[in-house]
């Protein structure tokens, strides 16, 4: 078990774990902190991936925006402080149900692929993945269509979601 | 490679003989060596938070023009350890209905989030953590795990005016945190790199202070607001919210807090000596890299008195003051100073080096009188809309 | 790196399944979008490991994983900020509660 194994186990035990955690939890601000937790650890199996740069991405989009924006909405969304009442269906039976069938459908798709086994080969010595993502994304035979489209789609939802949640002042 | 030129690698690889010749595996000793280096990293910056302590008591006396704390040790040295055993003894109380676990975790992840920042900041030519080619991007990252630590004291205290309190620290984090990350675009702009230790070895031989002081300015008005010190410490003023957020936390936790935002501001002015003003280097002494060291050290000192300066001079802004400073001023005002240090940076490029310097530098008080004339009309309009438009007055007649 | 592809894989798969039970058995809408947002995580992980195994030289792979945060910030803030606007008038953000449009 060379080192880097072990680090994936714990980052997929963390992970699987926190996720568990936020399904379950009875607590809905506490389902938001296992969400931070399993976003973290997910963060660092993109930096055991070498994608350096998507790593802190995730830390400052999804914990710094997306999970502050979570834990804002379920304080302004209740009436006291404690969750009242059921928090899970009472046929949540049949979630798990379904759940299962689908991760048994996908494993069972994966199994069956050749070259599902295979190591990461290296990456060429000097090649600057942070380099090479900020060419992708703004060169016009690569992918600064997309990037221009996104930066619209997120302009268009600012103003949406400042227009809903506005409160109508008479 | 002597212990001289480059220390870290020295004392790593006389480790690794050593554990290699006990014969322990080539992978775990240098797992050993690495979290002993990351050990050491911590100690070191947990150490000077403590001696920060001293200097923030001792400076504001100096300021408030008394002497400060002078008891304990020779000119109040070991005031610190007395601060630290009064929070140790003290009675550690738990509000009822408070969320234990959360309200326990909070003030540890507030001083983690500090220490995470020391694994990227270069001390010297080659003692650093970590060479991250993102290092700018993980600054603002760990700014993020800070607001998400004070959201969770907040709302684990089961106190009102602490989740009023964290709120509003909340939303002047994240409202300052884009100036603060335009204002580091400047200096990934001029030097073409986010790698911290890629930005100190560029400032070669201008100091970014010089090319940007512009973006400087910036930096230190978003990097107060991120600290959450006055003049932007709405959260935690004693004669408007009774402490903030940290209402409920006595004994340690408190500590954890206190000491924690000393760090933090300490970090952040080493962040404005690297930055801004050439870090480690001190026209060509930094190749003994002991040396490189202690000017980082003296330059972060000098950053974090700038910090405490403005601190204990200015008075409080009000909430709505500080959001409208932050989305109407700063904002535009630092995209306006990106844009134009990039295009004259593409433009100018071939240039050789002191006359780019004194280019840009021209451009940048361009801009700051344009914009001081912008508000001077401005505000000589809203001193008319406020008082009625009373015409000059009329000097009195001599007799 | 001696970590086979199929281990990430079978880890985005389960964490993609836990989504959707989280999706499908809650009752508070909020706790749905969490659901969600772990299955957009699961969906990224993909993405990723499939870039560096098969040819990292290629940024295919990241790129789509960008434009994926970027949806996911995008859908978040809009969708929570619809359950806010639904909690003004009605009082309530139990999915099930929230029917005027069921015939």
């Amino acid at each position: 078990m060379t080192p880097v194994q072990i680090v994936f186990l714990l980052t997929a035990a963390l992970i699987i774990g926190s996720a568990v955690m936020v399904v379950v939890s009875r607590n809905l601000v506490h389902a938001a902190l296992w969400l931070v937790a399993t976003l973290f650890g997910v963060a660092i199996l993109y930096a055991i991936l070498d994608a350096g740069f998507l790593a802190v991405v995730q830390v400052v989009v999804y914990i710094g925006a997306i999970a502050i924006l979570f834990i804002f909405a379920v304080m302004l969304t209740r009436k006291e402080m404690r969750d009242r009442g059921p928090q899970h269906r009472k046929d949540w039976w049949i979630a798990a149900m379904i759940g299962l069938l689908v991760l048994a459908g996908l494993v069972s798709v994966l199994v069956g692929q050749p070259e599902i086994n295979r190591i990461a080969g290296p990456i060429p010595p000097d090649f600057d993945p942070v380099l090479a993502l900020g060419h992708a994304l703004v060169s016009p035979d690569a992918y600064v269509l997309p990037f221009e489209v996104a930066s619209i789609l997120l302009l268009a939802a600012l103003v949406g979601a400042v227009y809903i949640a506005a409160s109508r002042k008479p | 490679m002597t212990f001289w030129s480059d220390p870290i690698n020295f004392i790593a690889e006389w480790l690794r003989g050593i554990l290699t010749g006990w014969g322990m595996a080539l992978d775990w000793a240098n797992v050993l060596i690495a979290s002993l280096g990351i050990i050491s990293l911590i100690l070191f910056s947990m150490m000077l938070a403590i001696f920060l302590v001293w200097v923030e008591r001792k400076v504001v006396a100096r300021f408030q023009d008394r002497v400060g704390p002078n008891r304990i040790g020779p000119y109040g040295l070991f005031q610190p350890f007395a601060d630290i055993i009064k929070l140790i003894i003290k009675e550690d109380i738990t509000p009822t209905g408070a969320d234990k676990v959360v309200y326990n975790l909070a003030p540890v992840l507030a001083l983690a989030s500090v220490i995470f920042l020391w694994a990227i900041l270069p001390l010297a030519s080659n003692i650093y953590g970590v060479d991250l080619n993102v290092a700018i991007l993980y600054l603002v990252a760990t700014g993020a795990l800070g607001t998400l630590a004070i959201i969770m004291g907040g709302w684990a205290s089961n106190n009102k005016y602490a989740l009023i309190g964290a709120f509003r620290m909340v939303a002047t984090m994240i409202s300052y945190e884009i100036p603060m990350v335009v204002a580091l675009l400047i200096p990934t702009i001029l030097s073409g790199t986010m790698s911290v230790r890629g930005i100190v070895e560029a400032q070669d031989p201008i100091w970014y202070f010089i090319l940007s002081p512009l973006g400087a300015l910036v930096f230190l008005i978003s990097s107060i607001a991120e600290l959450g010190r006055a003049p932007f410490d709405l959260n935690e003023a004693e004669s408007e919210i009774v402490a903030g957020f940290h209402i409920e936390y006595t004994g340690m936790k408190f500590g954890l807090f206190y000491a924690g935002e000393l760090l933090h501001a300490f970090t952040f002015g080493g962040l404005m000596a690297i930055l801004f003003f050439g870090g480690y280097r001190f026209f060509g002494l930094e190749q003994y890299p002991l040396v490189g060291f202690l000017v980082f050290l003296a330059k972060a000192m000098f950053g974090y008195w700038v910090i405490m300066w403005v601190k204990y001079t200015m008075p409080r802004i009000r909430i709505d003051h500080m959001l409208a400073f932050n989305w109407k001023f700063l904002t535009p005002f630092a995209f306006f100073v990106l844009v134009v240090t990039a295009v004259l940076n593409k433009v100018l490029s071939g240039l050789d080096t002191w006359l780019f310097a004194s280019l840009i530098f021209g451009a940048n008080l361009i801009i700051a009188w344009i914009t001081i004339e912008i508000l001077r009309v401005y505000s000589r309009r809203e001193r008319r809309l406020a008082e009625g438009n009373i015409p000059a007055p009329v000097p009195p007649a001599h007799h | 790196m001696s970590i086979p592809l199929s281990w990430y894989l079978i880890l985005s798969a389960v964490l993609f399944s836990v989504g959707l039970f989280g999706v499908l058995s809650r009752r508070n809408a909020i706790a749905i979008l969490l659901g969600i947002e772990l299955m957009l995580n699961a969906v990224n992980i993909n993405l990723v490991s499939f870039w560096r195994y098969q040819d990292p030289v290629q940024m295919t792979g990241q790129v789509f994983a960008i434009i994926v945060f970027a949806v996911a910030a995008a859908e978040v803030a809009v969708g929570l900020a619809l359950i806010i606007s639904v909690y003004r008038r009605r009082n309530t953000v139990v999915a099930d509660d929230i029917d005027l449009m069921k015939w």
